[in-house]
């Protein structure tokens, strides 16, 4: 791989997460106001001495927008990488050990699935006490449901070839035969839907943080954001849309780099291995 | 007698994208003429790569997967069909020239019946009327030896034999009653029972219908039953191109000289058949859901001998040999390793059990990890059973290159990087790096080209020598077996049929079955098909 085989809407793709990701580090260098100050009226206009106007309780709009990244971005990515993590390992050895661990893995994986993923986590939210950490791990072992499914099927393909079965006949324990033989030949596939998951993330996040469950304010993040100042689109005042367009590039931005990564590893097919 | 296909410096292009690289104009087909005379056969014969299938789609004017044919001529007819525009191409194709596929089973529509995917270009071409095709395939059933022509037109593909659906399609190509047939390695996939009788077949309905053929194949003594004429075809470009006589009996090049002497080795068996390795008793062994695959197998194997174990497929043979490994447990009988039984499960085994007994795959590219390069793969089991690290395992793993003749500069290399046969020696480094006693080989040439084939099995009897190491050698090739191995197993249905020294069991009197599988073997010999058929006693079963 190098740099001129990616293609151009890869690097539109990379170019603005990594927008997303500098504001989020250097958030109190870039954002004029603080976080949480109230610096003007509420609901201003665009322009003069706030970028994108004030929301609802007068907070400079752009300066929360950039602490905001920090928040979701943060949030959105600890519950991928747990949520990829725990599906990953556990989807792994049930393909490797299959029988009774596969039918006990998957069969309760179908049971995770049978309840609405947004009901499950209303639910749980309300009665587990409101922590960032919370949130993260149920977010995170809601996801990882899917990520079981996904990396269950690519596994099961890998598990079957003869390299695996030679490696078994080494006398190769499970571990070796999940991180040195099916890992890598995997890989491909489950970083695309890495990215897809990382997108959901964030708009479940938002989801989660419209309906008052995500991240508590004052804190700002991006669907918080939108929900604060959802009143104001009846009088016409568009400040809600501004983070809601936010999570839309960065969805969009991740999709296109995915999409890209889906792309190499379906050319991979048939001849694997083009390292 | 006028020409009926008269190819003229065919020229054939492809473009290559390798990674990260620019793409490249690959020349497939290059300066390659020849003739075919109404009712004549000619084979095209060379190893994988040499372009004999891209040749033969250029007498339909096709280039398949991007190949685009961009020089030369070729007349049918005395008109050239690469100057014909879509609607003329499709006039030609289908009526005037058919094509038979190596894989009948992917080349038929499952969801159709048979009788109506044979007469389907015959209506389309508007050739004949449904009654008058219907009738034609009937009596081609009948000429192709199909059981019950009557009613195997309304069967569906899955419900008839590969044997069966590979004469099917040489039906659906006579159909349209057209004047070339190109046959693409239409027996390669079959067993070898059940590849003489197609191949009596297509030789039977092309006589009957004097119909012209290209056929294309890299099986010499196979061309040599069937065609008129040769062409031997290599890289791309023509080695030799006469009459079969001529290129069997008398060859001009040293490629053809070398085509023809292969398979043609023959090595007398160990004398000494005391001190057994490995000794399976009375297994029985099936699968998970009551399918019963061997009965009452028993065999052995003395130390550094070559036990071969033939048969067709669905024979057990390779299921044999999961048992020997522990993949798959048998349900009775024992087997006993140097002396002590083996543990039944591969969970029950120790390392050094596991040490002892190395496996060598049927298709290298499946069977090694292409994420580990050359070094990972040999080098592991040297870590594993040896613990060796660093430097000294770095230059066992060169030394291991040596002996399979490939030297240290492959060391970094991943499998995709590899030719076939070279993959197949990095497979045998692997289980040799093992120290093994005793090496399963499945099948371990047949997806190679002759020539290469020989390379691996010259280089497993070398390593025999060096190191004596056993093998028990899984083939269906009759010719592999005389070339290599001490004692034979000859398996059918699950069920040995015969066991013994090499030059007892190959010797008469033979049982029908073995007789059968004997006289299946194409030779490298003009008329031997004729004499074959006359003197079988048993009919390959169900074809």
């Amino acid at each position: 791989m190098n740099l001129r085989s990616i293609p151009l809407s890869a690097w539109v793709g990379i170019a603005g997460i990594a927008i997303t990701i500098l504001c989020a580090i250097f958030a109190p260098v870039i954002a004029p106001y603080g976080e949480r100050d109230v610096v003007g009226d509420i609901w201003l206009p665009a322009g003069g001495d706030f970028l994108l106007g004030t929301d609802n309780l007068g907070r400079d709009l752009f300066s929360r927008l950039v602490y905001g990244a920090r928040t979701t971005i943060f949030v959105a990515l600890a519950a991928t990488v747990l949520s990829f993590s725990l599906g990953m390992i556990l989807s792994f050895a049930a393909a490797v050990m299959g029988g009774f661990v596969d039918q006990l893995f998957s069969r309760f994986n179908d049971l995770m699935m049978a309840i609405p993923t947004l009901i499950f986590a209303l639910v749980v939210l309300a009665v587990l006490p409101q922590h960032l950490w919370i949130l993260i791990l149920v977010m995170a072992v809601l996801d990882s449901t899917r990520v079981f499914r996904i990396g269950r099927a690519v596994a099961l393909d890998v598990a079957v070839m003869e390299f695996v079965e030679a490696a078994r006949l080494r006398g190769e324990g499970s571990l070796w035969i999940i991180f040195r033989e099916i890992l890598p030949n995997t890989l491909s596939p489950l970083l695309a839907e890495f990215g897809l998951r990382f997108a959901f993330s964030i708009l479940f996040l938002s989801t989660l943080s419209f309906l008052g469950l995500g991240i508590q304010p004052p804190a700002a993040d991006w669907g918080g954001m939108v929900k604060d100042n959802k009143d104001g689109i009846i009088f016409g005042i568009s400040a809600a849309l501004i983070p809601g367009a936010a999570i839309a590039t960065l969805a969009i931005c991740v999709n296109l780099v995915v999409d890209w990564l889906m792309k190499r590893t379906s050319s991979l097919k048939g001849g694997r291995g083009d390292a | 007698m006028p020409e009926l296909l008269s190819v003229k410096n065919l020229k054939i292009e492809a473009t290559s994208y390798p990674p990260g690289e620019p793409p490249k104009v690959v020349t497939l087909v290059e300066g390659v003429s020849f003739d075919v005379q109404k009712g004549k056969v000619l084979g095209l014969i060379g190893e994988s790569g040499a372009g004999k299938s891209t040749i033969g789609l250029s007498a339909l004017a096709y280039g398949r997967g991007g190949a685009r044919i961009t020089g030369g001529e070729v007349l049918l007819n005395g008109r050239d069909i690469l100057k014909l525009d879509r609607s003329g191409i499709n006039t030609v194709r289908g009526a005037h020239v058919c094509y038979v596929a190596q894989s009948a089973a992917a080349a038929f529509n499952p969801a159709h019946k048979l009788g109506d995917q044979v007469i389907e270009a015959s209506l389309r071409h508007g050739l004949m009327s449904r009654e008058e095709a219907k009738k034609r395939a009937l009596y081609l059933f009948r000429v192709l030896g199909l059981p019950n022509p009557e009613t195997f037109g309304d069967r569906y593909p899955h419900q008839v034999s590969g044997g069966q659906l590979q004469r099917a399609m040489t039906a659906m190509a006579l159909c349209p009653n057209p004047e070339l047939i190109v046959f693409d390695e239409p027996t390669t996939a079959l067993d070898v029972t059940t590849q003489i009788d197609v191949l009596a077949a297509i030789k039977h309905a092309i006589e009957e219908t004097h119909t012209a053929a290209l056929y294309i194949t890299h099986d010499l003594a196979v061309v040599a039953q069937i065609s008129d004429d040769i062409m031997v075809l290599r890289h791309g470009k023509t080695v030799e191109y006469g009459t079969t006589k001529q290129v069997i009996e008398a060859p001009k090049e040293d490629y053809t000289r070398a085509l023809v002497s292969v398979r043609q080795a023959k090595r007398d068996e160990a004398t000494d058949q005391s001190g057994t390795l490995l000794k399976i008793e009375r297994v029985h062994a099936g699968y998970a859901n009551g399918f019963k695959v061997l009965h009452d197998v028993s065999m052995h194997l003395p130390k550094g001998q070559t036990l071969a174990i033939v048969g067709e497929s669905g024979s057990g043979k390779s299921t044999l040999a999961r048992v020997i490994t522990g993949l798959l447990p048998p349900s009775e009988g024992r087997i006993t390793f140097d002396g002590k039984e083996l543990p039944k499960a591969l969970k029950g085994r120790t390392n050094d059990e596991l040490r002892r007994v190395q496996m060598i795959y049927q298709m290298a590219d499946t069977a090694m990890n292409p994420r580990q390069t050359v070094r990972d793969i040999i080098g592991r089991p040297l870590s594993f059973y040896f613990s060796m690290h660093g430097a000294k395992k770095t230059e066992r793993v060169k030394e291991l290159l040596d002996q399979i003749e490939m030297g240290p500069r492959f060391l970094d290399r991943y499998p995709a990087e590899l030719s076939g046969g070279q993959k197949q020696r990095v497979a045998i480094a692997r289980a040799l790096a093992a120290k093994p006693e005793l090496i399963l080989c499945d099948e371990p040439t047949s997806a190679l080209d002759p020539l290469v084939a020989e390379g691996i099995l010259n280089l497993l009897l070398r390593l025999q020598e060096e190191t004596a190491v056993s093998y028990v050698f899984i083939t269906h090739d009759i010719a592999i077996v005389r070339a290599i191995a001490d004692s034979v197993a000859v398996m059918h249905r699950g069920r040995l049929v015969r066991f013994g020294p090499k030059s007892k069991v190959l010797s008469p009197p033979f049982d029908d079955y073995t007789d059968l599988l004997l006289k299946s073997v194409p030779e490298m010999e003009i008329g031997w098909l004729e004499k074959v058929l006359k003197t079988r006693r048993m009919e390959s079963a169900g074809n």
